[in-house]
């Protein structure tokens, strides 16, 4: 089973993604911030990381510039999912590592796109 | 729309197909029913609703199920067409063609533009091996309203994340406030004109490429005999037709056969070829 990493301040759209995922066999675990998700990636790195962009103490952006310095911190799909939805930050997003990006408001379609975009479905 | 045709369909929609429209989606009826009832010459939802309720016509509820639980057309829906297109129809179109370099695509069923702009875009990432060629798009759809939307090649931030990979959006699509506006080059690869494909479509002349996707679902038996027929006069000797992945020609005409090593792909039968070339549609014939 493939595991999924959500990262987003928001319990809602944890909650979103997380019955989306599920619902695609993903094992899930959660991270509120960057900070939290470096502390679960350290642990066991995930096969994708959901990725919101603003959020406290450590945002997205920082977060997806750590770990892809983490030692196997190549490996995980990172699909940025956020309300930044200009081209400028897609363009920046894309620049540091990300291999996908959802723009919120997202349904399971676009979901399903990314990953098998991404070739994790 | 009556509130006792909207109550009928939802109840009708619930037993042939599980699906539970909420009243919120009732919009949704008239602009998914509206190409049905231009198709079939009806008023409105309302003649619709009256025929439905009068008897069983199968042929009738396919199509209102099909166009009520079918989600729109996005950029490279389904992902085989396009990955059949970019593998293995351009490469044997490159080397079938290289004396003539020359190439005509038709989207027979074009809808919003997805697929030919999404064909376009392959095109545009294989410009390298296809310099000097003459390359036409030509894409056609019943209905106008759906082609004025196509032409302005206007999407929703909705629209483009529908299976477009976000590097293609990002090359290929202009922000413009809330929507994307796909690239002038792109567009002007693609031409769009309105067609139905129960009409004669002679005209158009002879194809390399031809999508017909998810269009056939709503024709009886003999009429998807005759356009399959006519599709097949329309194809060139080696060209190659593409269907729906629910669609097949087995046992609806011998004008064109299964490719032996692609499924979804079809080839015009050679020794039936010659006969199809009367390309007169079937309704056409036999009033003449």
């Amino acid at each position: 089973m493939k595991n999924c990493l959500i990262v987003d301040d928001s319990a809602v759209i944890r909650k979103v993604a997380r019955r989306i995922l599920e619902g695609l066999s993903f094992e899930i675990t959660e991270a509120e911030d960057g900070e939290q998700a470096l502390l679960r990636c350290r642990e066991q790195m995930p096969d994708a990381v959901l990725l919101d962009w603003n959020m406290p103490v450590m945002d997205g952006f920082a977060f997806l510039t750590a770990l892809r310095d983490l030692p196997g911190g190549d490996a995980p799909k990172v699909v940025f999912c956020t309300t930044e939805n200009d081209v400028g930050a897609i363009a920046r997003a894309m620049r540091a590592g990300a291999d996908e990006y959802i723009m919120k408001p997202f349904d399971k379609e676009i979901m399903v796109a990314k990953l098998q975009e991404v070739g994790l479905v | 729309m009556l509130d006792s045709d909207f109550e009928f369909l939802r109840s009708y929609l619930k037993d042939r197909s599980g699906l539970a429209l909420a009243p919120e989606k009732r919009y949704l009826v008239d602009s998914r029913l509206s190409p049905i009832c231009r198709r079939l010459g009806f008023e409105g939802v309302t003649e619709l609703v009256s025929k439905l309720r009068a008897s069983r016509d199968v042929t009738l509820e396919k199509a209102v199920v099909e166009a009520m639980t079918t989600n729109e057309t996005f950029f490279f829906r389904d992902k085989t067409p396009f990955t059949l297109f970019s593998d293995v129809i351009l490469p044997q179109m490159l080397s079938a063609r290289a004396a003539k370099r020359k190439l005509r695509i038709w989207c027979a069923a074009a809808s919003t533009g997805q697929e030919p702009y999404s064909l376009a875009m392959i095109l545009d990432e294989a410009r390298g091996r296809l310099s000097g060629w003459q390359i036409e798009i030509i894409a056609t759809d019943i209905s106008t309203e759906v082609l004025e939307k196509a032409q302005a090649g206007v999407y929703t931030q909705f629209e483009v994340q529908r299976g477009l990979p976000i590097q293609m959006l990002l090359k290929y699509f202009e922000q413009k406030g809330e929507s994307w506006h796909i690239s002038p080059k792109i567009k002007s690869m693609v031409n769009f004109r309105q067609l139905n494909l129960i009409k004669d479509f002679a005209s158009l002349g002879q194809f390399d490429v031809i999508y017909c996707r998810n269009v056939l679902i709503y024709f009886d038996q003999p009429t998807k005999e005759d356009v399959l027929r006519r599709l097949s006069a329309s194809l060139s000797a080696d060209g190659l037709l593409l269907l729906g992945a629910a669609e097949t020609v087995i046992g609806l005409t011998d004008a064109l056969t299964p490719h032996a090593q692609q499924r979804g792909l079809y080839v015009p039968n050679k020794h039936t070829a010659q006969a199809a070339r009367s390309s007169i549609p079937m309704r056409v014939a036999a009033r003449a």
